[in-house]
């Protein structure tokens, strides 16, 4: 009795060990949060669509992307910053960045007793980052928002605590238009905040935001919409108030397009334009330009065509901007160098 | 009775009472824990926790399968690394060890479990997983080394408390000193050894934070051991930080999964060993 | 332990007794456990190995002064360890502010008072509290300590004892004192097992002597049994420490992740073990990936003097104690 007890659990822990996926081209990938609902979407959608690849992506950062991608621990990165000099050549294989969607960073905040939108300067989103601008009826606030009652409350400030190219597109975008806080501070994927609490991830600010009352994060658009969190416009160099959706975001690539530069890596926070959302951004996957497995090889490729025809249509309905065309013929180019 | 007597009563009384208080907030908190789990929990623990794949996020309907057996397979094989070799090391610990030797081993084995778990992770990451990335080998790797030292000193507890006269008895018949370990001090503390065992693994199947850095996750069912492996506690962690609704929900209930699974362990081990061991510790 | 003296006092010496051993298969076992036992050591040395050389960078770019530097600037390439090792101990030590009293107060009861049934059972429920997995715990002080202190506990302090720089300043929910408090609930189980097997070690001629001068039961109990059993509470409370000390995933969830220090206990604050579960794999440039292992290298110190302390307490008690087996 004792003997058939043991053998049966012998065969059951062999079964669980054994467990695998049916026979696939398995690819390992870790990056940005920020897209991270459209890519979770898009490797979903495109297991349907082929069935012999599987890409598991992680979204641990853009910082984790860009070093797991150097360590050689994942097959490609995702990132929101695209990758210094220094960082392309500690890679064995030079990556090639692939823009896939633009996106707009919005100021999340939870104000019990205020539901309108409210109006963000760019002078108050630095000084509140800055710990310059500390209640939420500071004055600067209380300028730009006649008719809403703004409560004498502290402002729980939130910022990411993970290596993050959100948190680069967000101090790109105060970097541009404070100085105080492009020397105090600068711009990067991970910063020395003045004030604030750490979310890791675009999911720990949302998160972190939504269940504090009186704070205020910034995350990517779809985050706010998919939690129903309220969000504010933003003021752009133009003097207009903008909220970040499809327009104002692809407006904001419009004139980055026409002088892209050949590698993609161009940034296109506070953009020109009189519809252009202030706070925007390319996303990139960042493919290693020599893929030794073959299967591997011809599955990423397969994806990245898929990318930039199908996968773009997913975009709109998660609240991120389409590339342009223009984008998109010059990526499928690039798709090319992929060895 | 005295004004001084009385008042020496009354903190005796008093002072007693704040202990009994203490002892009841304590238990009382287990209990506490175990409602809140349950109660979040057990409404989100659907037959979809079990047998579907995760959805991408904001999408509802959502399964944890793949954390499951990812779990069940980095705890085998953890079990499979870790329990032999402490196993081993304890009976050395235990019937051969010389003075110094021995108390190197016992020192560098508490040692060892001593270290915070996410050291081991950031050890097993520099070692294997730079090499061999992320695999569900390097969370089974990084688990067994929580786990050798823990079952290493239960195992040299337990056996040390077999009375000399069992093994002088043996040796006296003939048998060789293995005989002896094998057949009669091994079996006479099998059951301290086995509950040992069981606390071990019951523990590490809770560890979240090795796991961080060397098994890390998967959406799908993945390429097996080779490659990176969901697991209930790094799901717990991920879902309930992100701000979705249904993943919270999903949290909970892999938070009521895993915690049932590692109290049953625990309640299941303390049974066996207050059911047999005849040497009080 | 080894063999008995009175059995193995003259085995045959020399080659004869080597084959002998070797026929009998005793010295195959001998060996075979003792490659098993070794591993354990070179385990041990290879950790130490490594996160000393990993950290290399580090050491040498910052010195000992890593140490007192409160700089975390990735941008600029300055890191130190100071926030970090406050946040620790600051946690750290708040968690046993709150767990000692009641942790004491819990194994006087069950030792002293409670009838062996019931002292029983529930020393069984609390041990199980020590089952809980570190992340179960951090779930639920993400979702139900942290709205509890920033609702009712941490106004309440604020109003009471607010003139004090402890108490005083924004309250977030998440901080200090939220990861010292759910830190408590952890390690509570520590403190009551050990330090209840320790007061039942002391001897009951010392609770009778004390009684029978006249003390009241809790005279008897603070001033004759504790004392005795001292060194083994003190154990008990050093292990705490360190489970503390190295206690990640509750930790990283409410401490609010912000890498400086702050006098206010409602502040939020870093902990190694945080920054290390937070940071750890996308840690972009060598230096900050050697600074980070360097934090891990100072915690292991950390938890390796006072895991080192806890036991020679432990150890002092159970041996002056009585019937050791």
């Amino acid at each position: 009795m004792k003997m058939k007890s043991l053998w049966l659990g012998a065969f059951a822990a062999l079964a669980i060990l054994l467990t695998v996926a049916e026979a696939k081209v398995l690819i390992n990938a870790a990056g940005a949060t920020f897209p991270y609902p459209i890519y979770g979407k898009w490797f979903d959608e495109f297991t349907k669509a082929d069935p012999d690849a599987q890409i598991n992506y992680q979204s641990i950062g853009s910082g984790g992307g860009i070093r797991q991608l150097t360590e050689g621990t994942v097959d490609f990165g995702a990132s929101d910053m695209p990758m210094t000099d220094e960082q392309i050549a500690k890679c064995k294989n030079k990556p090639l960045h692939f823009p896939t969607v633009m996106g707009g960073l919005v100021p999340t905040y939870n104000i019990p007793g205020v539901s309108q939108d409210l109006k963000f300067t760019p002078e108050a989103l630095a000084g509140i980052y800055l710990k310059k601008i500390t209640k939420w009826n500071d004055p600067e606030l209380v300028k730009a928002n006649p008719g809403v009652k703004l409560p004498d409350n502290e402002i729980v400030v939130v910022h990411r605590s993970d290596g993050s190219g959100t948190t680069f597109v967000w101090t790109d975008y105060l970097s541009k238009v404070s100085p105080e806080w492009k020397s105090k501070v600068g711009a990067n994927t991970s910063v020395s905040w003045p004030v604030g609490l750490g979310g890791k991830g675009n999911e720990g600010v949302a998160g972190a935001v939504k269940q504090t009352p009186n704070s205020i994060g910034y995350v990517e658009l779809i985050y706010a919409l998919q939690n129903k969190m309220s969000y504010g416009f933003v003021r752009n160099s133009a003097g207009t108030y903008l909220k970040a959706d499809l327009d104002s975001v692809t407006e904001a690539a419009a004139t980055a397009v026409k002088t892209m530069p050949a590698d993609f890596r161009v940034s296109i926070t506070n953009a020109p334009g009189k519809k252009a959302y202030p706070i925007a951004s390319f996303t990139w996957l960042l493919i290693p330009s020599k893929i030794e497995d073959q299967a591997k090889k011809k599955s990423i490729v397969a994806f990245l065509h898929w990318m930039l025809k199908d996968g773009q249509k997913f975009a709109g309905s998660l609240g991120y901007a389409p590339l342009p065309q223009e984008v998109v013929a010059r990526e499928e180019k690039q798709i090319a160098l992929v060895q | 009775m005295t004004l001084r007597n009385r008042r020496r009563k009354t903190v005796s009384f008093v002072m007693l009472s704040l202990t009994g208080v203490c002892a009841v907030v304590a238990v009382s908190l287990l209990f506490m824990i175990l409602g809140d789990l349950v109660y979040n929990g057990w409404r989100s623990v659907d037959w979809n926790f079990f047998t579907k794949l995760p959805k991408p996020p904001g999408e509802t309907g959502g399964g944890m399968a793949n954390a499951i057996v990812g779990s069940l397979q980095i705890i085998l094989l953890a079990t499979l690394m870790g329990l032999p070799v402490g196993f081993m090391a304890g009976v050395y610990l235990s019937e051969f060890g010389g003075k110094t030797f021995a108390f190197l081993i016992r020192y560098m084995a508490d040692l060892l479990n001593g270290v915070p778990s996410i050291v081991i992770g950031i050890f097993v990451w520099t070692v294997v997983v730079r090499r061999f990335h992320f695999s569900a080998y390097a969370g089974g790797i990084a688990l067994a080394l929580i786990l050798i030292p823990i079952t290493a000193r239960s195992t040299e507890q337990f056996m040390s408390m077999v009375p000399q006269t069992l093994r002088e008895g043996a040796l006296a018949l003939g048998a060789s000193k293995w005989r002896t370990i094998a057949t009669v001090v091994v079996p006479a503390a099998y059951r301290g050894i086995a509950t040992g065992m069981i606390l071990g693994v019951a523990r590490i199947s809770g560890e979240t934070a090795p796991l961080l850095f060397t098994s890390l996750n998967n959406q799908f069912w993945g390429g097996g051991l080779s490659d990176q492996t969901a697991s209930l506690p790094i799901m717990v962690y991920s879902h309930a930080m992100s701000p979705y609704d249904d993943w919270h929900r999903q949290a909970w209930a892999a938070g009521l999964v895993l915690l049932m699974g590692v109290l049953l362990a625990n309640v299941a081990a303390r049974l066996i060993l207050s059911r047999g061991i005849s040497v009080q510790k | 332990m080894a063999t008995s003296a009175a059995v193995s006092a003259r085995p045959p010496q020399g080659v004869r007794a080597f084959v002998h051993r070797l026929r009998s298969g005793d010295e195959i076992a001998r060996l075979v456990t003792l490659a098993f036992a070794t591993s354990i050591l070179l385990v041990t040395v290879g950790l130490v190995y490594e996160l000393w050389a990993t950290s290399s960078l580090a050491r040498h770019k910052f010195g000992f002064g890593f140490l007192t530097s409160s700089s975390w600037d990735p941008v600029t390439g300055q890191f130190g360890a100071l926030p970090f090792i406050y946040g620790t101990v600051v946690t750290s030590a708040v968690a046993l502010i709150i767990a000692v009293p009641v942790g004491l107060g819990a194994a006087i009861f069950l030792a002293e008072l409670a009838p062996a049934g019931l002292s029983s059972a529930f020393t069984f429920f609390i041990e199980l509290l020590a089952a809980v997995p570190s992340v179960i715990y951090g779930v639920l002080a993400w979702f139900t300590l942290v709205p509890l202190m920033r609702d009712y506990v941490d106004p309440f302090l604020k109003k009471t004892l607010g003139f004090l720089p402890l108490f005083s300043g924004t309250i977030f929910g998440y901080g200090y004192l939220t990861a010292g408090a759910i830190l408590a609930i952890m390690t509570l189980p520590f403190i009551i097992s050990i330090s209840r097997e320790a007061l039942l070690e002391v001897p009951v001629e010392q609770r009778e002597a004390a009684l029978a001068l006249g003390a009241t039961r809790w005279e008897s109990t603070w001033q004759a049994v504790v004392p005795w059993a001292r060194l083994g509470i003190f154990g008990s409370i050093f292990l705490a420490l360190a489970r503390a000390l190295g206690e990640t995933m509750a930790v990283t969830m409410v401490i609010g992740n912000d890498p400086s220090i702050h006098a206010s206990l409602f502040s939020p604050g870093y902990a190694i073990a945080a920054i290390l579960a937070n940071e750890f794999t996308e840690a972009t440039g060598d230096l900050y990936l050697q600074s980070l292992v360097c934090l891990g290298l100072v915690l292991f110190l950390l938890t390796i003097v006072i895991n080192a302390l806890a036991r020679l307490l432990i150890i002092a008690t159970t041996r002056r104690g009585s019937a050791h087996p």
